[in-house]
């Protein structure tokens, strides 16, 4: 009994070093917050085009799953998911749609005509109102909505094609379209 | 006063002066001053998403000026104050709360510490009442085995 009291420390100490090695693993992204929306209805918005694309909102989308992909002219690691984003539209694999988040409409169309467009359809959330309704709290954030209009994922930080191979594409398989 | 001490309490005057500035700009303030008041209130409770360890209203960063928007805006439209902090909980879940909520995720958080000092506190009675009451008691008396090994040892010695 007595030697079990004198083990605690080390017990405790065990626990406590399990808990910050978990916490320390690499590829673990401590600013990653787990998002409030996820099995919600995603919010409505209803956004002006981007350059030439017809307007884009919420409603017309309804019916199949859709991957919603948050966007800025002036975000680094945007440009770094982005010719991932061209190869997955090349091959038609996702249905994907941009918003350009908090960006002058020139800018945006700008970098589309530079690197090439990706998305089905772009809109423009200028004052980043649809963001905020979404909880984005960062660019590049990645949304796949259902087709009855439920978020089901949210990816933040630029998509990789690991992400895309074991979560995102296998999800929307798994929605019902690929 | 001399002139250098006068020059040093003006510069550390404005460096503090620095700090308690907020971050609030003035095109942001509502015209009323009791709905901007409530809104401070508000704002003063709720995380910056970006930086993580501010206030929204401290915080110089976009998202925090696009959420002390928002909760202007909801405040204007006939909010209350539980309901504007609610629906900025709703988009962006219970970590924007500087406070967290008790709830039985955040027990631990909440619970914990004073569960440990009493444990520490009782822990610490128990050893201190058992040192008073049995001190001698510490070693168990030797049985007929150890008794006659030690009247054998003794024996030797006095040989």
């Amino acid at each position: 009994m007595k030697r079990i009291f004198y083990l605690l420390p080390l017990a405790l100490f065990l626990v406590l070093a399990a808990y910050f090695a978990l916490s320390l693993r690499p590829g673990r992204d401590i600013h990653e917050l787990p998002s409030a929306m996820i099995e919600k209805p995603a919010p409505a918005f209803e956004l002006p085009g981007l350059g030439d694309s017809a307007p884009l909102a919420l409603n017309a989308l309804k019916g199949h799953p859709v991957v919603i992909n948050f966007f800025a002219s002036w975000c680094v690691p945007c440009r770094i998911e982005h010719p991932l984003l061209m190869r997955l539209a090349q091959q038609n694999r996702i249905p994907l749609y941009g918003i350009d988040y908090k960006d002058k409409p020139e800018d945006g169309t700008r970098l589309l005509a530079t690197y090439g467009d990706p998305y089905r359809l772009a809109g423009m959330d200028r004052d980043g109102r649809t963001g905020l309704d979404f909880g984005v709290y960062g660019v590049p954030e990645t949304y796949v909505i259902d087709a009855g209009g439920i978020i089901r994922k949210r990816f933040v930080g630029p998509l990789t094609a690991e992400t895309v191979d074991q979560e995102l594409l296998p999800l929307l398989k798994q929605l019902g379209q690929s | 006063m001399k002139m250098r001490t006068r020059i040093a309490l003006i510069t550390l005057l404005l460096v503090f002066a620095g700090c308690a500035a907020w971050a609030v700009e003035p095109r942001e303030r509502l015209a009323d001053p009791t709905l901007e008041a409530r809104a401070r209130g508000i704002s003063g409770q709720l995380r910056c998403l970006v930086c993580q360890n501010e206030s929204i209203d401290e915080s110089g960063a976009d998202l925090a000026h696009d959420i002390r928007i928002f909760v202007r805006q909801r405040l204007t439209a006939g909010d209350t104050d539980a309901q504007t902090v609610q629906s900025v909980v709703n988009r962006y879940g219970a970590f924007v709360l500087l406070r967290p909520p008790v709830e039985p995720a955040t027990y631990v958080l909440w619970y914990g510490p004073p569960l440990l000092v009493v444990a520490a506190l009782a822990g610490s009675l128990l050893w201190l009442r058992r040192r008073q009451t049995a001190p001698e008691s510490e070693t168990a008396p030797l049985n007929a085995e150890e008794t006659s090994r030690l009247q054998r040892l003794m024996r030797e010695t006095d040989g």
